[in-house]
């Protein structure tokens, strides 16, 4: 079956073009339904490759479609690796692909445009599957572009509102400017190595010292790709505007799948990155940055979807952490599990918002838990994963990266606890505010309260399982029970990380994160349920540091003064002085010239006989003496 | 038969062919009357024929006599075409003064 494994690409795309090319023909039912089978196919394919892999521990194999570039000595092909690596992530990317599309049903139901909006979805699914599924580079990087234009294609999806438009550019140009990094990387990587495939790369990677130059370049210059693609200081600003696009778009691109390109290119580069320490302190330094300081700016959003949205900053963080301090099975493992928990979560914000008529602001819900039990419940177990209860899938994974970080740096490891008191802060905050309390909408919102429909609440339902079961995919050791992910993965990472804790320590790291965060439960309810505190609904009751979390540090304001307004003056000095003053001109020129030079000549047709003789005669003379000189 | 012809030197003839067509182009250049510009083209040529006849009685090749042949017929089919258009020109302005046909210009 591996070697059919072309066919996992094959149906979304046969989905995107099918129901492209039907658009209005097809009702909401058909364009659903045709594109979750599309994604549901390479899911069971999956499952057997998966199989297959388990029960053999087969090697890795290389699936070849064709020759793609050849000149010369260069020559790469298209090919897939199928490996343990990219079977996890085909099972999430397909699973929880096929979910989201089976909710988008529901979600998308009295939208005109849902053909367009499916057949982006496909196309979507089938990008991000050649970025997993790619056995060198370049076929990740084509991915890797295609899940950027899909991205903006499906955050403007709405496209006659020009906010979101807006957002949907912001995104894609961020991307590019990750992208131009990555490019390099991968210009050095040729350079280096003389080949782009993982195979030939890593073998030969293994041949160079640590800490050598060209190693360290590299891995930076694809950390910043990265950094682009899964929303890292400084690139990050794209993701809480992204927001903009449908619900189904955040939970599958902005949670799931995309944002996690980056930490899965990084595993796939596992090889080189423990080549180069450097590059690695770097990516954990940025890593811990952004995961604080987005924890911070959550604290004081309003609108459900951006709460989310830095809360997925944050997250990212903690994965990009655990890749800086050499734990990648961990990093997957925290991938795997916040799919779960944070498509799960968004899901649960958009049957919110379609219950409260459309309304995102968390100031203007609340009292929801009677009227949507089967959201409320769901939404609560995804709280509880995220904030790391025991035994939902967050606890293990977080917990894992926080004993790593601490055997790695325990100044590291408070900043990591730190954010993991934000962010059970920020998530119980969202919890109490939207589902607790007196209803604070309007009456219409109040009147149109329901739950929602069968096809949106069945995958909250399956995604609210996965969570609760899901970490114990991955048991630490003192528990006694086997890692399944890190024996998995084991044949993929180079280097073993060496990090582990005396059980006790261990027990008590555990100890510790369990108990702060059932106590924080405890104060938020307090705050916010017993004492009805609510967040400021004026501006002016903000103090200055809330005023400076609540606009987000002001960077995006920051960005537009210091690179925007630069650039534009730079393109426009370009286009008045040097594209129409000199260009211009010059081209211009030689049509004025060449006027000028004709409406002189014309004279010489006087029409008069004796002149043309004339001439004739001083021709035929002029012909005679050079033929005599010669 | 060749010491007769050779009695009048070369260069006589090539001095009178050379004034005769010079006669003919200043001719062309300057008159205007249409007629007595294609004598002069008559004249011109006549003097190329004397010039050919001349160096191939003086060298003895029969090549250049040959060429005069040509030389006659290509002038008489040629003032023919040109006193037709001659006639056609007078038709339209009654006149053959080649300063009248100057409407071809810029």
């Amino acid at each position: 079956m591996i070697q059919l494994a072309w066919l996992i690409p094959l149906f979304p795309l046969l989905g995107f073009l099918v129901i492209g090319l039907l658009n209005k023909r097809l009702t909401i039912s058909l364009s659903g339904g045709i594109a979750s089978i599309s994604v549901f196919i390479p899911f069971i394919i999956s499952l057997i490759i998966f199989n297959e892999i388990h029960q053999e521990g087969s090697v890795p194999e290389r699936v070849l479609m064709f020759d793609w570039i050849v000149a010369g000595d260069l020559s790469i092909p298209f090919s897939f690796l199928i490996d343990r690596l990219s079977v996890i992530m085909l099972l999430v990317v397909t699973g929880v692909g096929f979910l989201i599309h089976v909710y988008s049903i529901g979600y998308m139901h009295h939208d005109q445009d849902h053909p367009r909006f499916f057949s982006y979805l496909n196309l979507f699914v089938f990008f991000m599957l050649l970025l997993v599924l790619g056995a060198n580079y370049i076929v990740m990087f084509a991915g890797w572009e295609g899940v950027g234009l899909c991205s903006y294609l499906l955050i403007g999806f709405w496209f006659k509102n020009t906010e979101f438009n807006n957002a949907a550019k912001k995104a894609f140009i961020m991307n590019r400017i990750g992208d131009l990094g990555f490019l390099l990387g991968i210009f050095l990587i040729y350079v280096t190595f003389g080949s782009v495939s993982y195979q030939e790369v890593f073998h030969a990677a293994k041949e160079f010292p640590d800490g050598s130059a060209a190693i360290t370049a590299i891995t930076i210059l694809l950390f910043i790709g990265a950094m682009g693609k899964s929303a890292q200081i400084p690139l990050y600003t794209w993701l809480p505007d992204a927001m903009a696009g449908p619900t189904p778009v955040s939970a599958l691109i902005h949670a799931a799948t995309m944002v996690t390109a980056g930490i899965y290119m990084v595993i796939r580069s596992n090889v080189l990155y423990a080549l180069a320490p450097y590059s690695s302190e770097i990516v954990a330094v940025v890593g811990l940055v952004t995961a604080v300081f987005a924890a911070t700016i959550g604290l004081k959003q309003n609108d459900i979807k951006k709460v989310l949205a830095y809360s997925t900053v944050s997250q990212l963080g903690y994965m990009f952490v655990a890749l800086g301090v050499g734990a990648y099975d961990t990093a997957l493992f925290h991938v795997v599990m916040h799919a779960f928990f944070k498509a799960l979560l968004f899901l649960g914000a958009g049957s919110v918002i379609h219950a409260m008529s459309g309304e995102q602001d968390i100031r203007f819900m609340g009292g929801l838990k009677k009227k949507l039990p089967i959201t409320h419940i769901t939404f609560l177990i995804g709280t509880l994963a995220i904030a790391g209860v025991f035994p939902f899938a967050g606890f293990f994974s977080k917990d894992e990266i926080l004993s790593k970080v601490y055997a790695f740096s325990p100044f590291m490891f408070i900043v990591l606890m730190f954010t993991s008191a934000l962010t059970a802060i920020y998530m119980f905050r969202l919890y109490w505010l939207t589902f607790y309390g007196q209803c604070r909408g309007t009456e219409q919102q109040r009147a149109h309260l329901h739950e929602s429909p069968t096809s949106m609440t069945m995958p909250l339902v399956i995604l609210a399982a996965l969570s609760t079961v899901g970490g114990f995919l991955g048991m630490p050791e003192v528990f006694h029970a086997p890692h399944y992910f890190s024996e998995f993965l084991s044949t993929i990472i180079y280097r073993k990380s060496e990090l582990v804790l005396p059980e006790t320590t261990e027990l008590m790291v555990m100890a510790g994160s369990l108990t702060m965060v059932v106590l924080l439960m405890g104060i938020t309810y307090n705050y916010y349920v017993k004492k009805s505190s609510m967040p400021e609904r004026n501006e002016r009751e903000l103090s200055g540091f809330q005023k400076l979390l609540s606009h987000k540090y002001y960077i995006d304001e920051i960005y537009s003064a210091v690179i925007t307004k630069p650039i534009d003056k730079i393109s426009a000095f370009s286009y008045k002085q040097i594209e129409i003053g000199l260009i211009d001109r010059f081209v211009n020129g030689f049509g004025f010239v060449l006027n000028g030079a004709s409406s002189l000549l014309r004279y010489v047709q006087t029409g008069s006989i004796g002149t043309y003789v004339f001439g004739m005669v001083i021709g035929i003379i002029l012909l005679v003496v050079l033929t005599m000189i010669h | 038969m060749n010491n007769i012809l050779h009695y009048v030197p070369l260069s006589y003839y090539i001095i009178l062919a050379s004034i005769l067509f010079t006669i003919g182009v200043l001719g062309v250049l300057i008159r205007r009357n249409a007629i007595i510009i294609f004598m002069c083209i008559e004249l011109m040529l006549n003097a190329v024929n004397l010039l050919l006849t001349a160096f191939s009685a003086h060298h003895g090749e029969a090549s250049g006599q040959i060429m005069v042949f040509f030389i006659m017929a290509v002038a008489a089919a040629e003032v023919a075409v040109g006193l037709a258009i001659l006639v056609m020109i007078y038709n339209n302005i009654r006149t053959v003064d080649i300063n009248e046909l100057n409407k071809l210009k810029w």
